[in-house]
């Protein structure tokens, strides 16, 4: 347990050394507090929207800033330790190869999970100070978003790893990340709608394509935090979806889980198979 | 101090795909013996040290520690006792020397308090070890690494080209440490290709070539089995080589170098009698200088013949 702490907070040190979590943290409060102050200026008034606004368009955008700031943190975090030699010395300290894998990523985790509550927070502090008007159950959801956008950051931080572990060199590391962002975040549903489009009801029904979404963390992450409360769904125009949608916010966040352990668990046994 | 060897390797081979990295290596090294092992790049050196501090596991053969499996779920207690410096090691750029060496000493479970004293021993400034590694030149970096290799007082040290991109006054007190270690009863196995450096450090050479070990033993050892010539030069008074040859010819080859100098090779057998015909009834000699075969020529020697040694006469090379 000590093994794993320690490396988790050699990877913390560098991070914050390096201004990564400061450049990181930053931004995500900046888009925060611009969305929630000035999301409502498509509309014509300058002002603080309402919360659940501010949750359906930070949502929206989380989806695709957060894996790609997951995957480039951790795309580097085996190959990289390889290529600069200082992998085979950590391996030939009295540590594990899974408690160098999960205590870098507990540090990689940790990270992403620093920036995203201090940068949402701020935002969700910034609105309570400035008087509006925001009940629990809005600030419930508020947290919520900001809980599954960690362990949205979480899952592609692992499936950076399984890259990182799956390969020999950095640039083809740098490229599986680049395809893993293009394919979950943006094709994916893309392809997913083409497929509805031309198949026009025939065989994928609405339990298939339940399934389907929960192939792709991103889009359980959209479930979760689009259809998980009534008064978001309404605002995001996805009511008559969430009426649809027969999967618990809890079965949403376990699909999420999931996708934190698996690749994680077969970048460890990967691994520990690997020839340095 | 036991007399146990600290390192077995016993018929130990190491093949990737088809490609044999190591093939049937058999090695013992003892405590407070100070071990190099030469050979080009690729010929099994590094893959021999992975195989020792347990990153890979033997295709064939066994291989104990300080008496145990190094690859073993078991191998912390062995590991705590090990030194390694890597041949190529780029510590983070942007964490500080005492950063560094902290990190390490907890993962090795040191106490960290003995890490000045540490940074005094290679030879690094307390300034230097507050600033960030990023700032450091290659001969402090090395040091650090080296710093990292003490921790814990190991048994046994490996150290990988150590002293590549070193300049000659660090080179040396790097091999000070290297020989204050040895004397305390540390094994130490150093890799390198440059072989006049190691003589007067190294008890033993070990060559390797293509996987195989191709010659091992003392450098007078090594030396009498490579039987390669002892060089005689001489700076002749009068500068008449022709007599010289006349006189000494038989049983040794004659060259004239730059500076009027004239060099002799013989069997390292004959040269007592020739320099005793030399002096006796040799021409006037203003100076006269022996070569002994360098580490270099050994190596290259063994190297162009690497089946000039069959097991029997690898096996008196060994004592």
């Amino acid at each position: 347990m000590t093994t794993l702490l320690i490396i988790a907070a050699k990877e913390i040190r560098e991070a914050f050394r390096n201004r990564w979590v400061v450049a990181t943290t930053l931004l995500m409060a900046a888009l925060a507090l611009t969305l929630s102050f000035l999301g409502a200026a498509p509309t014509g008034t300058v002002g603080v929207g309402r919360i659940e606004v501010t949750i359906v368009s930070l949502s929206s955008l989380t989806i695709f800033l957060l894996p790609l700031i997951a995957l480039l943190l951790s795309f580097d975090a085996v190959v990289g330790e390889i290529d600069r030699g200082t992998m085979t010395l950590l391996l030939s300290y009295p540590v594990a190869r899974w408690q160098v894998l999960l205590g870098k990523f507990l540090g990689h985790a940790a990270i992403i999970a620093f920036a995203t509550v201090l940068g949402y927070g701020s935002a969700g502090a910034a609105l309570a100070w400035s008087g509006a008007a925001v009940g629990p159950e809005s600030w419930q959801a508020y947290g919520a978003m900001i809980g599954s956008s960690v362990l949205l950051g979480a899952a592609f931080t692992a499936l950076g790893y399984l890259a990182s572990t799956l390969v020999r060199d950095r640039g083809t590391a740098a490229g599986i990340a680049v395809a893993l962002w293009l394919g979950f975040v943006l094709l994916y549903d893309m392809g997913l709608l083409g497929l509805l489009v031309a198949d026009g009801g025939k065989t994928v029904n609405a339990e298939l394509l339940n399934a389907l979404l929960l192939a792709n963390p991103a889009d359980a992450y959209r479930l979760f935090n689009l259809t998980g409360f009534k008064n978001v769904s309404l605002l995001a125009g996805t009511a008559g979806l969430a009426s649809q949608v027969q999967v618990s916010g809890g079965v949403l966040l376990g699909v999420l889980a999931a996708w934190v352990a698996a690749p994680l668990g077969l970048a460890v046994l990967l691994f520990s198979r690997k020839q340095i | 101090m036991s007399k146990e060897p600290t390192i077995r390797v016993e018929g130990v081979s190491k093949r990737y795909g088809e490609q044999y990295a190591v093939r049937g290596v058999d090695l013992a090294l003892m405590p407070g013996e100070c071990v190099a092992m030469v050979g080009h790049n690729g010929a099994g050196k590094s893959s021999l040290i992975k195989l020792m501090l347990g990153l890979t596991t033997p295709t064939e053969g066994r291989l104990t520690v300080l008496g145990g499996d190094p690859a073993s779920a078991a191998a912390s207690a062995i590991r705590r006792q090990v030194g390694f410096l890597p041949e190529n090691v780029a510590f983070h750029p942007s964490i500080t020397g005492r950063e560094t060496l902290d990190f390490y000493a907890r993962l090795k479970g040191v106490a960290t308090a003995g890490n000045p004293a540490l940074f005094e021993r290679v030879g690094l400034e307390p300034a230097a070890v507050a600033r960030r590694v990023g700032t450091y030149s290659k001969g402090m970096r090395q040091r650090l690494a080296l710093a990292q290799a003490l921790l814990g007082g190991p048994r046994v040290l490996f150290l990988d080209e150590p002293t590549t991109g070193l300049d000659p006054a660090l080179r040396q007190s790097f091999y000070e440490i290297v020989a204050d270690l040895r004397d305390a009863g540390t094994t130490v196995l150093l890799c390198s290709h440059a072989l006049t450096e190691l003589e007067g450090q190294a008890d033993r050479v070990v060559v390797m070539s293509r996987g195989r070990k191709v010659a091992d033993g003392s450098l007078a050892t090594l030396r009498g089995l490579a039987r390669l010539p002892v060089r005689i030069r001489l700076t002749l008074a009068d500068g008449d080589v022709d007599g010289l040859a006349r006189r000494i010819g038989e049983g040794a080859a004659l060259t004239r170098l730059a500076g009027g100098v004239v060099e002799l090779a013989c069997a390292n057998d004959d040269k007592v009698g020739l320099v005793r015909r030399i002096a006796c009834d040799g021409p006037a000699v203003r100076d006269i200088e022996i070569v002994q075969p360098s580490l270099d020529e050994m190596y290259a020697h063994f190297l162009r013949r690497p089946d000039a040694l069959g097991p029997d006469s690898l096996a008196e090379a060994a004592e």
